[in-house]
């Protein structure tokens, strides 16, 4: 009894240990953090909206593409981020990794939201249409999204919280390695129902007056993804911490 | 281990015969789907033998949803699986198992019922082939698939619903190529399209033979600590 008692006080400090360690640098990061973030959006939105020119074959619409290419970009790069987690917590047991993976979730479902939301905005005047079914891209983010709802619902019915981040790790990865494999045959099956006749947006280089609001959106919106992150990251320990507590409380079961 | 595995997939095909509730169900379901679809889309035969081999697909793909629940959570509720779980048998050839069982008591059953369900969307005969062979081919990948979003639910209060809406972004490429090797407007497997389509459903089912297993067994691990 004693033996166990040292072991699972020694996981408990484990467990501990890394968490306190992350909250006071988190809390130190968060500010600048923030502040920086503001700062690159609002001048990628200043010259995104007001201080670079109208596209000659778009016009104003193009103006969607400083939120929707950001958007896009980071709805990838969140799913990055939740299946590397998901694999560390997996392999290595950090008790850091799951509460990243979980938090990083919903940031990227919004992302991919926006993602399609503009697009579908971008869509009606250039597509005349607001959803095209012959992009691949378009079908693929929105299978994407249903990988991110899962994912989120996963978690939200398992109670546990042990229990839940393991099953949820092994769906972020065999979501991670089917992925390209949607993704191809979303692609595979585009050709095969009509020629590539949509417009493409990648197809004309971009000129350097749109790079600088799309490179400072991009930069803008990583780092809001980021200080989303650490806040939720954030929330989530200390919510943890009350349900431990709450349990202690309720009977002593605080180990569960 | 080769016994213990066959007798577990004996037992899981004596369950499917004696409890009745699966493979039967599955069959219903998939003509009740098919039967409503002209209601919904009218009569035209032109338009439903257009549509007919995604439609039948698309039918095939909910009805196997609808079984996924039965693959782990009865196991699981009886205590068996617990048992299973401590014998001879790794995880990963369990979920084997398992899967392989449904796809006998399911998958195949539904294979055999989609021609006469073609009969009634007025599908073209050459179709036959090219959709029974796809259907061959893909039905296992549903099975194998599944067993991941079954495993991942077992335990969870309305799991059934849960693992579909878990395991439908993966099917998504089953039932491109699935619809792809059998469409007329690529030509079945005569057409260059359409036998590429049918390899690649195969590639797609063999990785799920792979994948499934092993992230069954780990969401199951995940599940039953």
């Amino acid at each position: 009894m004693a033996g166990m008692n040292m072991i699972s006080a020694a996981q408990r400090f484990h467990a501990y240990a890394n968490p306190a360690r992350f909250m006071a640098l988190s809390a130190r990061l968060l500010m600048p953090l923030a502040a920086l973030t503001a700062l690159l959006t609002g001048a990628g939105l200043w010259f995104a909206l007001a201080a670079s020119p109208p596209d000659y074959q778009q016009g104003e619409t193009v103006r969607i593409m400083y939120v929707h290419v950001p958007s896009a970009w980071l709805a990838m790069m969140g799913y990055g981020v939740m299946a590397v987690a998901s694999a560390v917590a997996l392999i290595f047991r950090h008790p850091l990794a799951d509460v990243c993976a979980k938090s990083a979730a919903p940031i990227g479902a919004a992302f991919t939201f926006l993602a399609l939301l503009t697009g579908s905005l971008w869509g009606a005047p250039m597509w005349g249409t607001w959803w095209e079914w012959g992009d691949a891209r378009l079908v693929s983010m929105l299978v994407l999204f249903f990988l991110y709802l899962g994912y989120m619902a996963l978690w939200a019915t398992i109670e546990e919280p042990v229990r839940a981040a393991r099953a949820a790790a092994v769906l972020a990865l065999v979501g991670s390695i089917n992925l390209p494999v949607i993704r191809y045959s979303v692609v595979w099956w585009n050709t095969l129902h009509q020629p590539a006749s949509v417009f493409r947006m990648d197809g004309p280089t971009i000129a350097p007056s749109m790079l600088l609001p799309l490179g400072l959106m991009g930069a803008g919106f990583t780092l809001l993804f980021v200080t989303l992150l650490l806040v939720r990251m954030r929330a989530e320990i200390l919510r943890r911490r009350v349900r431990n507590l709450r349990l202690a409380q309720a009977g002593g079961a605080g180990e569960v | 281990m080769t016994r213990a595995f066959f007798a577990l997939l004996a037992r899981d095909l004596r369950l499917a015969v004696r409890l009745g509730g699966g493979g039967g169900m599955a069959v219903f379901f998939f003509l009740v789907v098919i039967s409503l679809l002209p209601f919904g889309i009218g009569p035209d035969r032109e338009l439903l033998a257009k549509v007919a081999p995604g439609m039948l697909w698309v039918a095939l793909l909910l009805a196997a949803l609808l079984t996924l629940d039965r693959l782990f959570q009865a196991d699981y509720e009886d205590g068996s699986l617990d048992l299973l779980t401590m014998g001879l048998l790794p995880l990963e050839l369990i979920v084997v198992a398992k899967a392989l069982g449904h796809w006998l008591t399911t998958g195949l059953p539904l294979v055999v019922a989609a021609p006469l369900l073609g009969l009634m969307l007025n599908l073209p005969g050459e179709a036959y082939p090219p959709l029974i062979l796809a259907m061959l081919a893909g039905t296992p990948a549903l099975s194998f698939l599944g067993a991941i979003g079954a495993a991942l639910t077992v335990g969870v209060r309305r799991g059934g619903l849960l693992a579909s809406l878990l395991v439908m972004p993966f099917y998504v490429p089953v039932l491109i190529f699935g619809v792809g090797a059998a469409d007329a407007a690529t030509g079945g497997f005569a057409g260059e399209a359409g036998r590429q389509s049918l390899l690649l459903l195969g590639a797609v089912a063999l990785a799920s033979l792979v994948l499934g297993p092993l992230g069954g067994a780990a969401a199951l691990r995940a599940n039953l600590r």
